[in-house]
């Protein structure tokens, strides 16, 4: 089939949580387009129904993150030229999650996991103590300002094999934010979260495929975050307090 | 037995396994020169403590190691539930445990 | 088994890799156990099977199986390494690193084995 210059041929999943299909739309290539581009101009031109989430709009607030060309990206931080197979586009919904409708995937799940692994800040302090200080170069703050960036976009939760296969793994996310959170010099959950982390579907389940450091736009590591997690388990568990 | 405990094991079993599967891979490497016969086996390793050792605390390792294994991926391929799933991998564990120390006698005794 | 487009990296593949060589390498050993065993009770069984693995086929057979072991072994250190070491970024070297030396053992053993 020969390539057309001027468009691009994009194929859409449309559907409801009981039936879907792939639906083929053609877009004006442009330059500089990104892939949200390209979803606004299909919803604006050619099918107002179709429905789909973003907001920022500038890769900070992570709400259009979908599988482009089976890859999970942020479509507003995604260029067509970096991801275009010829001219071919294919988006659909974020992988691993339940959809609401066509691109909008419903997000309870991985926020329940998130709020399951305890991944919320304890406080310890009130307002009549003194501050604690964070210094910069303590070893556990370094381990903390490397994870703490997440804006739960769900990429990597999309990438994931392990949750794809095991309903009940937390996901790299939650799990990340825990450890960010193990390292937090003023928080207080201490055993109570890690015991919420290494259970079943819990951090062991972690196979170091390495998809969620590969595809978070972040540059976050939840693979480095999940093995400070196993540490952590195994040596509580060696002092019999897990 | 928690999660975190079987992770434990996996991961020790692992450890003990390393340089053992070494020492294997090397051996193998040996042996195989000029072709296989059971008495060159057996001459080497009847009677000695040493191999009856080195083979049991292996196949010990293995069988932790490996009905360990089989669970993960039992889980996440197949999904058996729990119950199913710890009652056959266990199963297999002993399998592998007596299958593998009944070697070990064979060719030490 | 088709891989799909999430899945087109290194560390996919070696994870992929490790989970295939540990399934094969467990699903072999009761048979390699059950195959010494008949030192126990029918030595003549086993030194036929013996001789019956100079047959090329088996060779090769044998060669594989060498292979996976080495790349269970191998990418099982530079898992313990992940999970135990201090993080190092140089994750996909290791794999390639694993995957390399693995080649090696068994190209040693289908040397000595010709």
């Amino acid at each position: 089939m020969r390539m057309d210059p001027k468009n691009l041929k994009v194929s859409i999943w449309r559907g409801t949580p009981d039936e879907g299909a792939y639906t083929d739309y053609a877009v004006p290539r442009k330059k500089s387009q990104t892939i949200l581009d390209v979803v606004s101009f299909v919803q604006r031109y050619l099918e107002p129904s179709l429905s789909f989430r973003f907001a920022c709009r500038v890769g900070m607030c992570g709400s259009c993150a979908m599988m482009v060309n089976g890859k999970p990206r942020w479509t507003c931080r995604t260029h067509v030229e970096k991801a275009v197979d010829g001219d071919k586009l294919v988006i659909a919904p974020l992988r691993n999650l339940p959809i609401i409708k066509d691109l909008a995937c419903d997000m309870d799940v991985f926020f329940d996991k998130w709020t399951r692994a305890e991944a919320r800040f304890y406080p310890t302090k009130n307002r009549d103590d003194d501050i604690e200080p964070v210094l910069p170069d303590n070893p556990a703050r370094i381990y903390a300002s490397q994870g703490i960036e997440c804006i739960n976009c769900a990429v990597c939760y999309a990438a994931c094999d392990v949750v794809e296969k095991d309903p009940r793994y937390l996901g790299p996310a939650a799990l990340n934010r825990a450890w960010t959170l193990m390292n937090d010099e003023r928080d207080g959950a201490g055993i109570k979260r890690l015991r919420a982390v290494s259970g079943t579907g819990g951090c062991q389940s972690c196979h170091s495929q390495q998809g969620c450091m590969t595809y978070c736009p972040n540059e976050l590591n939840p693979t480095l975050s999940i093995a400070g997690l196993k540490r952590m388990a195994v040596k509580a568990a060696l002092k019999g307090e897990l | 037995m928690t999660e975190v405990r079987l992770y434990v094991l996996q991961r020790i079993s692992a450890m003990v396994m390393a340089p053992l599967v070494m020492a294997h891979l090397a051996l193998m490497i040996y042996a195989i020169q000029g072709g296989l016969s059971a008495a060159e086996i057996l001459s080497r390793t009847q009677g000695s403590f040493w191999w009856g050792g080195y083979y049991g605390l292996f196949v010990a390792a293995v069988s932790i190691h490996g009905a360990l294994g089989l669970r993960v991926i039992i889980r996440e391929e197949l999904k058996w539930p729990d119950a199913v799933l710890n009652t056959f991998t266990f199963g297999a564990g002993l399998v592998l445990l007596t299958l593998g120390l009944r070697a070990v006698m064979a060719v030490v005794l | 088994m088709m891989i799909r487009p999430h899945q087109k990296h290194p560390l996919w593949l070696a994870y992929k890799l490790h989970r295939l060589s540990g399934l094969a390498l467990v699903l072999f050993l009761p048979a390699h156990f059950y195959v010494l065993g008949l030192a126990l009770t029918d030595a003549s069984a086993l030194d036929g099977f013996l001789k019956w693995t100079s047959n090329p086929l088996v060779k090769i057979a044998e060669i594989g199986l060498v292979f996976l072991l080495a790349v269970h072994i191998f990418g099982g250190l530079r898992v313990l390494a992940l999970e135990f070491l201090p993080w190092s970024a140089k994750q996909k070297t290791y794999a390639a690193m694993a995957l390399a030396t693995s080649f090696f053992v068994a190209i040693s053993f289908l040397m000595n084995a010709i």
